[in-house]
């Protein structure tokens, strides 16, 4: 018994002895799965099939922009490798896919996965086994919970954040506002709304003279319009998905409603939105933006848009410029590679997470002047900043400054 | 002459031996598995939860296979039961707490009383308007998932997330590990069940209204009480499968459980082989095995060999069912059988 003590002990000194050399050798790098001198590897998921396979894009151009990084060295000499799945929109497929991703493929970190319904199915794994889940592709607010869910992080300016801007921008601009509200009946639509009612305060709630609300299965939103006009509003809040905001445009138009009117982000399209409902008719409707729409004139010089257009042309030549996914997924991509140049060598999940959580004053390519990636411990919205801006003609007009809301930070 | 009558049982119970001692060797390496590769991460967790889920499909097999089967009645909706099943472990879990071992007898009842419920009135309807009915169910159970009062238990689109629960006794098992031992387990009681059920009396009645529905009922069997039943036995073994579906894969929500579910589940059974208990396991494995791959497999083989067109992503499923069905018209076990058997006559002869 002494005896195996004392061999112990002997063995225990030995190893002391020796690990002081060692240690700081070996403190320089540091990996988890995923992760080593040669490789990063970065798991995704999109829906490349299915109702939401528009989205795609977005994926394909992260991966594109890996590439890209690579053919230029790679990130602090370490090659990408970009592993994406389709999940078909479906969350049952998302959580099987991520499962393979982690346990199978062993990604370091699970990247911009797409869909509330998606990612509000693997948040709990992920968090379970401490892999981040990088600046997901959804805008609900509910992505930024550190203190619940500390390994998620959103990225695009949330829709309570959004919504409380439009208030109040409304009280600044037309303190005597009738408000109506044309609502989405589900998560997002509630979303939005809730943070449209703190903008306004308490005191300014009974502004809202009418909310109309849809279901998303509805075949149009006509009679809620009529609704709405009747209610004799004179601001309009168009909380709408592309399809119901293109009818509701058109329809205020051929009713002859003319109210102040505010279009939600997620409807901010020319393609899909502005041009169905006729240009005419979207004249004047005020959106808030946090990205550039690389077609625009106005950005033909400024120095990331020249960067993306290279970039489209090199990487994904028979791509449709005009899809936005493709300004989506080279900004967002930059924002996760941001992350891993502040990781360092360090690659260990838990540091990973730290330096999302460690971004200052970050300029994403194609973000709007002025609009940064910020992120600290406790705030996990990345980015928080809008512009307004009026529809003119066909393109987009800015104007005031940058507005953030402080509600959420 | 005589030689050959007194050897052919003794040779009957050779390979029935044969076979039984394969079977448990089979089933005891299957059980060794997870010890034998430990923590070695040789076959990741991921490689475990697939191969639990094809043990999973396969009882969801057996048990539209008692119904079809065995008792021929043709069902298109065993998805609605799966359904059934697994939102009652995960909202049994999530809200109430319950250890999951004890959801799985509560899905079993659950899923046994609906479908009892449900086969009363179908037994007016025969062949192709019980299926019908039965598609109707399927269609409609995801829809009802997403209901606005159901939503405190349902939470509607979203889902229910679970937790998997870890190997109990300091097993040096992981959860994955540990579930899939678990699911083996209770699909052997669940086959083991189905054998004895079908070498019963009830099992044997339930054949001989498959096979001739009058005459059974002239011999003195009350048919439409053994349809309900069976009916009812059927969705619980059917609902067992869902909740440990729920549980292994940690997650539920309407879209796990559409229509194609249904028909996964009677394809399942039609190509591993109806009326016969391994051709569930074939069966489930199909499920599985041909959901995750078709398409992947479809995508590969269009650039292996550098096809001039664009295939679709089931193609290569239709193709194989196609081939499947027109080769062995038996299902996949039906044709084994008829192979294996053509070979010994070849030997003998």
């Amino acid at each position: 018994m002494t005896e195996l003590k004392r061999r112990t002990v002997i063995a225990g000194l030995g190893i002391l002895a020796v690990t002081p050399v060692f240690a700081p050798a070996i403190a320089q790098k540091r990996y988890d799965d995923g992760a080593s001198d040669t490789e990063i590897k970065i798991g995704n998921i999109m829906p490349y099939s299915g109702n939401a396979s528009a989205y795609g894009v977005i994926g394909r151009t992260s991966e594109a922009v890996m590439k890209m990084v690579n053919d230029a060295g790679g990130l602090n000499g370490r090659k990408i490798t970009f592993i994406t799945y389709d999940d078909g929109y479906s969350p049952p497929k998302a959580v099987e896919m991520v499962r393979k991703l982690v346990e199978e493929d062993k990604v370091l970190l699970v990247f911009n996965p797409l869909g509330t319904p998606s990612n509000t199915a693997i948040q709990r794994y992920l968090n379970q086994r401490k892999v981040p889940q990088l600046f997901v592709a959804t805008g609900a607010s509910k992505w930024g919970n550190p203190r619940q869910f500390p390994w998620t992080m959103g990225w695009q300016p949330d829709y309570v954040t959004e919504g409380s801007i439009y208030a109040k921008h409304i009280l600044a601009t037309k303190p005597d506002a009738k408000i109506g509200v044309l609502m989405q009946n589900d998560d997002y639509g509630k979303d939005y709304f809730n943070g449209f009612k703190q903008g306004l305060g308490a005191a300014n709630e009974r502004r809202i003279v009418q909310l109309s609300t849809y279901e998303v299965t509805d075949p149009t939103v006509d009679s809620q319009m009529i609704q709405l006009k009747n209610s004799g509003a004179d601001v309009f809040f168009n909380i709408t998905t592309p399809k119901f905001a293109a009818q509701a445009i058109k329809k205020a138009a051929e009713i002859a409603w003319k109210p102040v009117h505010y279009l939600n982000n997620v409807s901010s399209s020319f393609g899909s939105v502005l041009k169905p409902a006729g240009i005419d008719n979207a004249q004047g409707i005020i959106v808030a933006l946090y990205r550039k729409d690389a077609s625009d004139p106005q950005w033909v010089n400024s120095p990331d848009v020249v960067a993306w257009k290279a970039f489209m042309a090199k990487y994904m030549p028979n791509s449709d410029v005009r899809d936005d996914g493709h300004n989506f997924g080279f900004s967002v991509a930059h924002t996760l590679l941001q992350t891993l140049r502040q990781a360092g060598d360090n690659l260990t999940r838990e540091n990973v997470m730290k330096e999302a959580a460690n971004i200052r004053a970050f300029e994403s390519p194609l973000l709007l002047p002025g609009i940064k990636v910020n992120t600290s411990p406790t705030d996990f919205y990345p980015i928080q900043s809008v512009q307004l801006a009026r529809v003119k003609g066909e393109s987009f007009e800015l104007f005031g400054s940058v507005l953030s809301s402080e509600s959420t930070s | 002459m005589t030689a050959i009558t007194t050897a052919a049982p003794a040779a009957a119970e050779t390979s029935r031996n044969l076979t039984r001692s394969m079977l448990i060797g089979l089933l005891l390496l299957a059980a060794a598995l997870p010890f034998i590769v430990g923590k070695s991460g040789f076959i990741s967790n991921f490689t475990f939860l697939q191969l639990s889920l094809m043990i999973v499909y396969a009882i969801a097999v057996l048990g539209l296979n008692l119904l079809t089967g065995f008792n021929g009645q043709i069902s298109l909706g065993h998805g609605a039961f799966f359904a059934v099943g697994a939102y009652t472990a995960a909202i049994l879990i999530e809200h109430y707490g319950v250890n999951y071992w004890l959801t799985l007898p509560a899905a079993a009842l659950i899923c046994f009383v609906v479908g009892y419920l449900f086969g009363l009135p179908a037994l007016r309807l025969e062949g192709h308007y019980l299926a019908l009915a039965t598609f109707g169910l399927a269609i409609a159970v995801p829809q009802m998932l997403k209901y606005k009062h159901l939503e405190p238990l349902t939470n509607g689109v979203m889902g229910i997330n679970l937790l998997k629960p870890d190997a109990p006794f300091g097993l040096p098992l992981s959860g994955d590990q540990w579930m899939y031992l678990v699911v083996l387990i209770v699909a052997v009681a669940m086959f083991w069940m189905a054998r004895n059920l079908l070498n019963s009396r009830p099992g044997r009645a339930m054949v001989a209204i498959r096979d001739h529905t009058l005459a059974a009922s002239t011999m003195g069997i009350d048919t439409s009480r053994y349809k309900a039943t069976v009916f009812g036995i059927s969705a619980l073994y059917v609902g067992v499968a869902g909740a440990l579906h729920a549980i292994i894969f940690e997650f539920v929500s309407p879209d796990s459980f559409r229509f194609e579910l249904s028909i996964a589940i009677l394809v399942g059974a039609v190509v591993g082989g109806v009326a016969s208990l391994p051709g569930a396991v074939i069966g489930g494995i199909f499920v599985q095995f041909i959901e995750k791959y078709a398409d992947a497999m479809t995508k590969k083989l269009t650039q292996a060999i550098h096809l001039p067109l664009e295939l679709q992503p089931w193609t290569l499923y239709g193709i194989t069912l196609i081939v499947l069905i027109y080769v062995m018209p038996g299902g996949i076990a039906g044709g084994l059988a008829a192979l294996w058997a053509r070979l010994r006559r070849s030997q003998g002869g």
